[in-house]
């Protein structure tokens, strides 16, 4: 008799932009159900699942937590969506920039890159404060901070600050099958 | 008491004459959502939520402020209103400064209840950032303009129940915003007797106790019927 050959599995990355990993955090909170996971995906790209440092090609589902604040978080945003079939704003972050959009309301969100660091890095500190200066090497901060679907299509969003693991499950496991989530209702919508 | 009979969604209801069209879609369990309107409190229809279309109106109507009338055909959620009302509460979400996560109302509000009954999973509006101010010059209590959504209820009660009419509405347009006694640190206003009931009638976490901090907010929204009905009908609720 002839095994079946596995299905080929899908191809999952986990994407941390301008957020606090605490939408990784609760992803981890899956406890359990990260075994079931793991025997349907292939995780490509994850800070907390590999140590990938380019971003693949060919992802089929990527979960995208964060706002979009820097010159980094924005190539990676622009990256992925190129590369991924189904991009999932994940968390309140991602979906309404949330609390590092906080920011934006120096400067009348016109600047507020400038702004911001001159009150950290100048106004509160001693006689030698500078600002932050190193190309290539410390992202520029963009001057305004935006949520994902402001700079690339977004296909799905979970909000939540952060979802709950319960949420992540319910929104993966009908992906994982090929068929949407049915975003409605507490359970799923509910931001903060 | 006289009557008026009138179709909801296809279905007959008949509510006392003098009732609002709300009352009337209530009658129908047709769910309609609102959020400036308060039982108790006259109503303003200020946040627009609750329109309906009425066959023969070439315009939607609010129906808490519309007088339901002898055969009126209402439907309540066609895919206009529903696509209306999402995208009215993602306008309040995006004019304002409504961070849920940090918010003292948070899973306590209104409004962050109202995003899931509209299905908001998003806003396709840009967030405003307005530049807002809050007056924490009471003893008691906090006013965050940030989370003021301009539904008026702390006017109304403030006017229609305790008496007081500590508040108004200042300015026009995107400068709107709620004022103290005539435009005063609240404060130092001597009208305000500090009962706390704009607070707990607030939907958001625009109006809260200095005492309470993120998601400790809990609102009582009872209040203004409970006390309308004790004075104007010398009862209460669960007599």
């Amino acid at each position: 008799m002839t095994p079946t050959p596995p299905a080929a599995k899908l191809r999952l990355a986990t994407v941390w932009l301008a957020g606090c990993s605490g939408c990784h955090m609760s992803f981890l909170d899956l406890d359990e159900f990260l075994f079931d996971l793991a025997e349907k995906v292939d995780v490509v790209f994850s800070p907390v699942g590999t140590d990938v440092k380019i971003y693949p090609e060919n992802v089929d589902i990527a979960l995208v937590e964060g706002a979009v604040a820097n010159v980094d978080n924005l190539e990676l945003a622009l990256q992925l969506r190129q590369r991924t079939a189904l991009v999932i704003s994940f968390g309140d972050c991602a979906v309404t920039a949330n609390v590092p959009g906080l920011r934006n309301l120096l400067d009348g969100g016109h600047d507020s890159a400038r702004a911001v660091l001159e009150r950290g890095y100048l106004e509160l500190a001693d006689a030698t404060g500078q600002l932050p200066f190193a190309p290539g090497i410390v992202p520029e901060l963009l001057p305004r901070v935006l949520p994902l679907h402001e700079v690339i299509p977004v296909d799905l969003f979970l909000p939540g600050c952060p979802p709950s693991a319960e949420r992540i499950r319910e929104a993966i496991t009908p992906l994982l099958a090929g068929e949407r989530p049915v975003q409605e209702g507490s359970a799923m919508l509910r931001f903060g | 008491m006289s009557v008026v009979t009138l179709n909801v969604n296809g279905q007959d209801v008949a509510v006392p004459a003098g009732a609002s069209l709300l009352e009337a879609t209530r009658a129908a369990e047709a769910n309609v959502p609102t959020l400036c309107h308060l039982e108790g409190l006259t109503p303003v229809s200020a946040c627009r939520l609750c329109l309906v279309e009425v066959e023969g109106s070439g315009k939607l109507l609010p129906a808490c402020s519309t007088a339901a009338a002898e055969g009126m055909v209402v439907h309540t959620h066609t895919p206009r209103l529903k696509e209306y009302r999402r995208m009215t509460v993602e306008l309040i979400f995006a004019e304002g400064n409504h961070v849920c996560a940090v918010c003292v109302a948070n899973t306590h509000c209104e409004l962050q209840d109202m995003a899931v009954t509209v299905g908001m999973d998003h806003s396709r509006f840009p967030y405003q950032y307005p530049q807002r101010s809050v007056d924490a010059s009471h003893p008691q209590f906090t006013l965050d303009h940030n989370r003021c959504i301009l539904c008026t209820r702390c006017v109304r009660v403030c006017d229609e129940i305790e008496g007081a009419h500590v508040w108004d509405i200042g300015s026009r347009g995107g400068q709107c915003h709620i004022v103290a006694g005539l435009d005063e640190p609240w404060g130092q206003v001597q009208a305000c007797t500090s009962c706390g009931k704009c607070v707990d009638v607030c939907p958001t976490g625009a109006l809260f106790r200095n005492s309470d901090t993120t998601a400790e907010k809990h609102p009582n929204t009872t209040l203004p019927a409970l006390l309308r009905t004790a004075r104007e009908q010398r009862r209460w609720h669960n007599q």
